[in-house]
């Protein structure tokens, strides 16, 4: 198992689905925080039309451009919601609701507009992602590890995860004290001059950056579930912001591998031939992790107000 | 147990309600007269609305047992019309001022039943007995916050009830509503009707209640207004924070 | 041009005609069971209970599958699908009773985890023999190409059902969205009835699985209400008009999608509602955007000139 087929075929889409669920996680943090869990909900489903635009304009399946129309499409969401909201005196999970599955849907119609040309991109993959080909063939073992000349062949979204993760992570630390201040008390902040809504908005932008980066490995609705489980059960583990988020990076990861693990493993061990869907099973793990914290985290209770 | 008195609208006897590990109503006995107007005073987190919250049921309690006229609350719910604090409902809720006070019918009403034009005519008696008949036909986040408890009360009314239970009905409302307030709540008296309310204006006891229960988690004083409201009980309700001043009491506020 | 006005007119064919029928009524009762839910602001979670039936009904497969069947007896898939929502829906109120987690976090992760979680089952019946032809990720987006007489039946059917709770329990429902502490004191169970709501939304999920899919049947509930809202100030006129912007709008957009090929059906019916909420908002006279500012506009000037 931890062979030459190991590198092959597990290690590049195991690494990515880490830093995938780490990217998520870290803003995930704040959004449940701040009571905007949903709006992680809403990113996953506007990612589909921006990544098809994105598509469609460029021609190619290139990260880049599909990227950009990912988060132009995260940037049209959230200021649409606000204008209903605001004009329309709508409540924001409705005005989210009205958004989100209407951009969905146009995006589910230019995709199957677009699915006669042949390239790679369907409604399955789009929904179920599909971390399982993200193989490193080229790699003849753990040589390959320190071989300058096969990382060529890595599957490039493996360098695009590691860089979206590390530009997330920079960003909270950069951050990290506006951040809380403002996730705790967003009058209080505006009040020393931190620009609280564009730091709420900065937050929304870097959620849509991670969702874009993990669509491609685990599509574009289980990118909720590495938003909200890990940094949820990290919430049930401790009191104190820092070491939450530590938590929820380390059940990101386990998630990450195990989930992994068990789609790609699991079925042999229980006597069946074919493995069943990472992503799935990531986000499956994730949700068990999360049980496991209802069941047992040590600070499952807070302070509730009288 | 002894049994709770039946000539009594609210008789409670040995109430406790606790949030998380602190008690905010503590082995209460009370016991409220019939055809008066009745306040329920204390300081601020004294368990003055969780007292009534936890007669009607809206809270849990821990302990205790409450008598309405002499019955279950279940039994006698038809019996008893509650206005809750103002602040708890959506505002842009899609509703007119008459389908706010026809609430009030939708008991007796039925599950199937129409709400009847004799029904519609009853609703805008009770509007105009708090004077908002002109205001029929708005939606309910367009009036002024006196103005808006004037639809609760009217509300109220629509029940037809005997006992009238009244969380801060004249918090945070114009001078004008207070006086509509006032006038109806006299008017049930009148009637026979049985008024408790939570009130915190110390200045306007004497002037509009005729009996008082003072409470601060524990029982601290109840009877008619003339002996139970007095320096001494307000002293064991407030402690040390309000200085006595017999007759002339300033409210809490005013003496902080 | 001909071929939409033959759909709209049920001219094109007996199973345009089918799909056309059954979407118009899934559209009525998910316009009016959708007023409660978004009145008692729930329209996100009937999301995450949409999102959670996807194991259940691929769990249904399996079993009936297993028990000799072909597994693809629609009552059959449906059952599951309203049991595992309805798992959902019992996990996010014991992950919020239990914990400090805000509802919103919980409906978050139950929807990410359970839809997983179908998602793993799905790739697990598409090894099985049995499932290369079930056709189950039409679940997904929904799909009206094979529907049946007996499909479009049980949808019909099914709404007639949701219309008719939520006539007879109109007046609960709106007194428990608009003040539950005060119904709780009139008698009424508000846990009851809260759970009614989200029954009746359960339902509308179940029913529109075929037609619209699990990823977009939330549309159908949130998007009529709140276009609704703009035209009146009364909770129970809103139920009908959304009631008929509901059936209407998926009335028009199964004849739309019937007209041309590569136009899915569900994400069309969501973008004719979405049309019908911009224009409701836009020009409403109750509460809509343009007649509040003709308003605001007349009011300035009357002010300035009183000046």
């Amino acid at each position: 198992m931890m062979g030459a087929e190991f590198v092959q075929f597990s290690l590049t889409p195991i690494l990515i689905g880490i830093f995938a669920a780490m990217a998520c996680a870290l803003p995930g943090n704040f959004l449940i925080l701040r009571r905007q869990a949903m709006i992680g909900d809403a990113i996953s489903h506007v990612v589909l039309p921006g990544i098809v635009m994105g598509f469609l304009v460029s021609g190619t399946v290139a990260a880049g451009p599909m990227g950009l129309g990912a988060a132009g499409a995260a940037i049209i969401a959230v200021v649409l919601i606000e204008a209903i909201r605001r004009f329309g005196r709508v409540e924001p999970g409705a005005a989210m609701g009205v958004v989100f599955t209407s951009m969905f849907a146009a995006g589910v119609l230019l995709l199957e507009q677009s699915g006669s040309s042949g390239v790679h991109l369907d409604v399955e993959h789009a929904l179920m992602g599909n971390l399982e080909q993200l193989i490193w063939l080229r790699a003849s073992g753990w040589a390959s590890v320190l071989d300058p000349a096969a990382w060529a062949s890595l599957p490039p979204e493996l360098p695009t995860m590691a860089l979206t993760f590390a530009l997330i992570g920079a960003l909270t630390l950069a951050f990290w004290r506006w951040l809380k201040i403002a996730t705790f008390d967003e009058g209080f902040a505006r009040s020393l001059g931190i620009p609280a809504g564009a730091l709420g908005f900065g937050l929304v932008i870097s959620a849509a950056l991670a969702a874009v980066a993990a669509f491609q490995a685990v599509g574009s609705i289980l990118v909720i579930a590495m938003f909200i489980c890990p940094p949820a059960a990290a919430r049930l583990m401790t009191n104190s912001l820092s070491a939450q988020i530590w938590w929820s990076l380390a059940f990101a990861a386990l998630s990450a591998i195990l989930g992994y693990v068990l789609a790609g493993y699991g079925p042999l061990w229980l006597g069946a031939r074919d493995a069943v869907s990472a992503a799935g099973m990531i986000a499956v793990v994730s949700g068990v992790i999360l049980g496991l914290a209802v069941l047992f985290g040590p600070h499952r209770t807070g302070a509730r107000a009288v | 147990m002894t049994a709770l008195p039946a000539h009594s609208p609210l008789a409670v006897r040995g109430l406790s309600v606790t949030y998380g590990d602190k008690p905010a109503v503590e082995d209460v006995d009370a016991t409220f007269p019939a055809a008066a107007l009745s306040a329920i005073i204390g300081p601020n987190g004294a368990g003055k609305s969780t007292f009534l919250k936890a007669c009607l049921g809206v809270v849990p309690r821990l302990s205790g047992e409450v008598a309405i006229f002499g019955q279950t609350f279940e039994d006698a719910r038809a019996r008893v019309a509650y206005v809750p604090q103002r602040a708890s409902v959506d505002w842009d809720f899609p509703a007119t001022v008459l389908d706010v006070v026809q609430m009030g019918q939708y008991r007796r009403a039925g599950l199937w039943g129409r709400l009847s034009g004799a029904a519609r005519v009853q609703a805008l008696a009770c509007l105009d007995r708090v004077g908002m008949t002109d205001f029929a036909k708005r939606q309910i986040g367009q009036l002024s916050g006196g103005q808006q408890q004037r639809v609760f009360l009217a509300r109220a009314l629509a029940q037809e009830a005997d006992l009238y239970l009244l969380d801060e009905p004249f918090a945070g409302v114009d001078a004008a509503t207070e006086r509509a307030i006032v006038e109806v709540l006299r008017s049930l008296r009148a009637a026979g009707k049985s008024v408790i309310a939570v009130h915190h204006d110390l200045a306007t006891v004497a002037e509009y209640f005729d009996h008082v229960f003072l409470i601060n988690v524990t029982r601290r004083a109840e009877g008619p207004v003339a002996t139970a409201f007095t320096a001494e009980t307000l002293h064991a309700t407030y402690g040390g924070r309000l200085a006595p001043m017999g007759t002339g009491l300033r409210s809490q506020e005013a003496a902080e | 041009m001909t071929q939409f006005w033959d759909a709209l007119t049920l001219q094109a064919g007996y199973n345009a005609a089918l799909v056309a029928l059954g979407a118009a009524m899934l559209g009525l009762a998910a316009g009016a069971a959708g007023s409660f839910v978004t009145l008692r602001k729930r329209a996100l979670v009937s999301d995450a209970t949409a999102h959670s039936s996807l194991p259940g009904i691929v769990l249904a497969f399996m079993l009936m599958v297993a028990m000799g069947g072909e597994g693809r007896a629609l009552f059959g898939l449906l059952t599951g699908a309203a049991l595992s929502g309805l798992t959902g829906l019992l996990v996010i109120s014991w992950i919020t009773r239990r914990t400090r987690l805000a509802e919103d976090a919980a409906m978050g992760a139950v929807l990410g985890t359970f839809f997983g979680l179908g998602i793993v089952l799905l790739t697990v019946v598409q090894n099985m023999r049995a499932g290369r032809q079930a056709g189950l990720e039409e679940f997904l987006l929904g799909a009206t190409a094979g529907m049946l007489r007996e499909d479009a039946i049980l949808i019909a059917l099914g709404g007639a059902m949701v219309l008719g709770v939520c006539w007879a329990m109109r007046r609960p429902m709106t007194l428990v969205a608009f003040d539950a502490p005060y119904a709780a004191t009139l008698g009424y169970n508000t846990r009851a009835i809260d759970l009614l709501i989200m029954g009746l939304a359960m339902a509308v999920t179940v029913i529109g699985l075929k037609l619209v899919g699990l990823v977009l049947i939330v549309a159908l509930l949130i998007i009529p209400p709140v276009a609704a809202r703009f035209w009146t100030e009364s909770a129970a006129r809103m139920v009908w008009i959304a009631g008929g912007i509901g059936g209407a709008g998926a009335y028009l957009g199964a004849a739309i999608s019937a007209s041309a090929p590569n136009l899915p059906t569900g994400p069309i019916i969501v973008l004719v509602l979405t049309a019908g909420f911009t224009l409701s908002m836009l020009l409403a006279p109750a509460r809509g955007t343009l007649w509040a500012a003709l308003r605001h506009a007349r009011m300035r000037r009357r002010l300035q000139r009183g000046a």
